[in-house]
């Protein structure tokens, strides 16, 4: 399993014939209104070719890439989240059976799932997810089901975005573990990595070669470069207890001038959890479905009871976003619940970047 | 769903046994599962809660006001606050409604054995502690004394007015009642709750429940570790919107706490820090 592997670039098409023959649906990236999606492709030529992505605080742009480069572009607004934890879906169906009513499960559709060009920091992301909804004291079983038998193939990053800072959160560049085949991207060809039996059956129906130490010497540089791109840092040294003395430091009065608590950081994380359930009753009320959509922390309504609202400021908001994905998700999961993928500072639309909020905090600590 | 675990989310019919008015916007509902299995198998612990179903409309969270000795028949007092309750508060006897529970951590009943309790109340009555003290009085020998502080604003905020009166008759129990605004109905103390803690005295082996406004649990809090109680003696519930209650949907966070699941009730111990900072 150690072995690396040689995917000349054509072959790539061979590789999702493969998985449609196994009965995969194939999601890759999508070029699509000036951003890249997760969506079912068919060949490579589906996927955004010779594209890059530039990418700041408050912006994105595709733009032209190298000619041939398929994985060229680093992310879009969506992470892999929506395969797993579904912005809408239902829960339960209420139906009225005379003065009763009965309470079923909705299973989520029966699918086979191959993901392509799965990132390391969106992999540590769907492990952060797992951990909540897989392995709490509660566990999730509409999240469990669509996280099932996934296929995943990871790309290795050769190129980081101006808003990435993954070597800060140590989730990437390089997928370490969550996928079935990982692949870095060279002129020619792949090298292709192997990370699980799954991956490794899929794989062998390509008969590849190995590939050569020459080969797998530039993939390890393209990485590495990748690296040593890297514009944005995060210095996380002691960051929850910075969080919680710095609770009423004069900075977050300072970001809610700026937030609109529009939610955008919310929806394009590839962490964030939080949802509300609302019956949707059909229009003979007979019966009822409890829905599951994806809410934000940064909504007015998300803490609010009956004539008391926790959370009614921007900067309480603000606070309790950052605080929870920097400092008490360490607390409550284990781990943080921030991957440096950078897509809060791309898509907040004033371009608020959380590396600088907390710099800010470190310079002022103490500030009230 | 082939899953051998069911969701979380999965609700049970029971059916309204008993309905009882309150006061006005405030009815105690008895609800027994319609499956008999269930009603076999489910126990609750003093304290805890359940989520309440209006089929077709929505959940809320709702404390378990009956005794634990008799999980088959599960009271709830529902206070008509909003669009949900506003359902609720048209159920009769015979009504299916919708159950899912227990949960929660429940008061510290076992800790507390052997100690005088206190339990601090305010606003607008409070279900959670009304169980407490139903519950210490049906084990009266296992507790020592007794002392029940509530503070209202006006005399008609005094929810459960025969019931304080019935508490305070009982041996080894104290009823302390305060009202900022009296009128001529009120008999009892006249000022803010606060006043009611400097007339409180207690060993400092006493353990205390309480339940109510935040400002007042804080100034509560502050006046009992001013008496020698530990910070670890002094339990709060705690209200946040709670949806799921099985920690996931995120709302009812307090700092590193889901209040579902890890609450509601928390020591001052680790409540203190939090008091400390408004928003959160």
């Amino acid at each position: 399993m150690n072995e690396m592997l040689r995917l000349a670039k054509a072959g790539l098409d061979d590789l999702i014939a493969v998985l449609r023959q196994e009965g995969y649906r194939v999601f890759g990236p999508v070029a699509r209104d000036g951003g890249v999606t997760f969506d079912e492709v068919n060949a490579t030529s589906d996927l955004p070719v010779g594209m890059r992505d530039a990418q700041e605080p408050g912006c994105y742009r595709l733009v032209g890439g190298t000619p041939g480069e398929i994985f060229g572009v680093v992310n879009g607004a969506g992470s892999l989240k929506p395969f797993f934890f579904a912005p809408e879906e239902p829960l339960l169906e209420v139906k009225r059976v005379g003065k009763s009513f009965t309470v079923n499960e909705v299973a989520p559709p029966a699918r086979r799932l191959a993901i392509l060009g799965a990132r390391a920091c969106d992999l540590a992301a769907i492990a952060v997810q797992d951990r909540i909804f897989l392995h709490d004291r509660f566990r999730d079983t509409h999240y469990a089901a669509r996280r099932k038998d996934t296929f995943i193939i990871a790309v290795n990053c050769a190129h980081a975005a101006s808003t990435c800072f993954c070597l800060s959160m140590k989730t990437g560049p390089q997928a370490t573990s969550g996928f079935d085949l990982a692949l870095t991207e060279m002129d020619e060809a792949f090298v292709v990595q192997i990370g699980s039996a799954a991956g490794e059956a899929i794989i062998a129906k390509l008969a590849l070669d190995a590939a050569s130490g020459d080969e797998v010497a530039d993939a390890r540089a393209r990485i590495e470069e990748c690296a040593t791109q890297m514009r944005r840092h995060l210095d996380t040294s002691d960051l929850p207890r910075l969080l919680y003395d710095e609770a009423e430091n004069s900075r977050w009065d300072e970001v809610a001038k700026r937030c609109l608590s529009c939610t955008n950081c919310t929806m394009v994380c590839p962490t964030c959890f939080c949802h509300t359930i609302v019956d949707q009753e059909e229009i003979d009320g007979n019966m009822s479905r409890r829905v599951r959509k994806w809410d934000s922390c940064f909504s007015l309504e998300h803490a609010h009871i009956h004539g008391i609202n926790f959370r009614p400021k921007i900067q309480n908001r603000y606070r309790q976003w950052l605080t929870h994905k920097l400092a008490s998700w360490i607390d409550q999961f284990g781990t943080s619940g921030c991957v440096g993928c950078g897509r809060c500072i791309t898509w907040c639309p004033v371009g608020i970047d959380l590396t600088e909020e907390v710099a800010a905090l470190r310079a002022t600590a103490g500030q009230r | 769903m082939s899953a051998a675990v069911a969701t979380p989310y999965m609700i049970h019919p029971a059916r309204v046994v008993a309905r009882r008015t309150e006061t006005e916007g405030i009815y105690t509902f008895t609800l027994q599962f319609v499956d008999p299995e269930l009603r076999r198998s489910y126990a609750f612990r003093a304290g805890q809660f359940n989520m309440l179903y209006a089929p077709g409309v929505g959940e809320v969270a709702i404390s378990i006001v009956s005794d634990p000795t008799e999980p088959q028949l599960i009271e709830h007092t529902i206070r008509i606050v909003g669009r949900v309750t506003g359902v609720m508060a048209r159920w009769k006897v015979g009504d299916i409604v919708g159950v899912r529970g227990p949960y929660g951590n429940g008061w510290p009943v076992e800790e507390a054995h052997g100690r005088d309790v206190v339990i601090i109340t305010g606003g607008v009555g409070c279900a959670p502690t009304v169980g407490v003290i139903n519950y210490i009085f049906r084990r009266r020998e296992q507790y020592g004394e007794l002392h029940i502080l509530h503070g209202v604003k006006t005399p008609n905020d005094l929810l459960y007015r025969e019931r304080f009166d019935e508490w305070r008759r009982a041996p080894r129990t104290k009823v302390y009642l305060t009202s900022d605004r009296p009128d001529k109905s009120w008999h009892y103390r006249i000022g803010v709750v606060t006043e009611l803690f400097d007339e409180l005295d207690v060993p400092s082996s006493s353990i205390v429940m309480m339940c109510g406004p935040e400002v007042m649990m804080r100034m509560a809090a502050r006046s009992l570790l001013g008496k020698g109680i530990a910070d670890d003696s002094i339990y709060l519930s705690m209200e946040r919107r709670m949806e799921c209650a099985v920690g996931l949907c995120g709302h009812c966070q307090w700092r590193q706490s889901f209040v579902c699941k890890d609450g509601p009730v928390f020591s001052y111990r680790e409540a203190r820090e939090l008091f400390r900072v408004s928003g959160i």
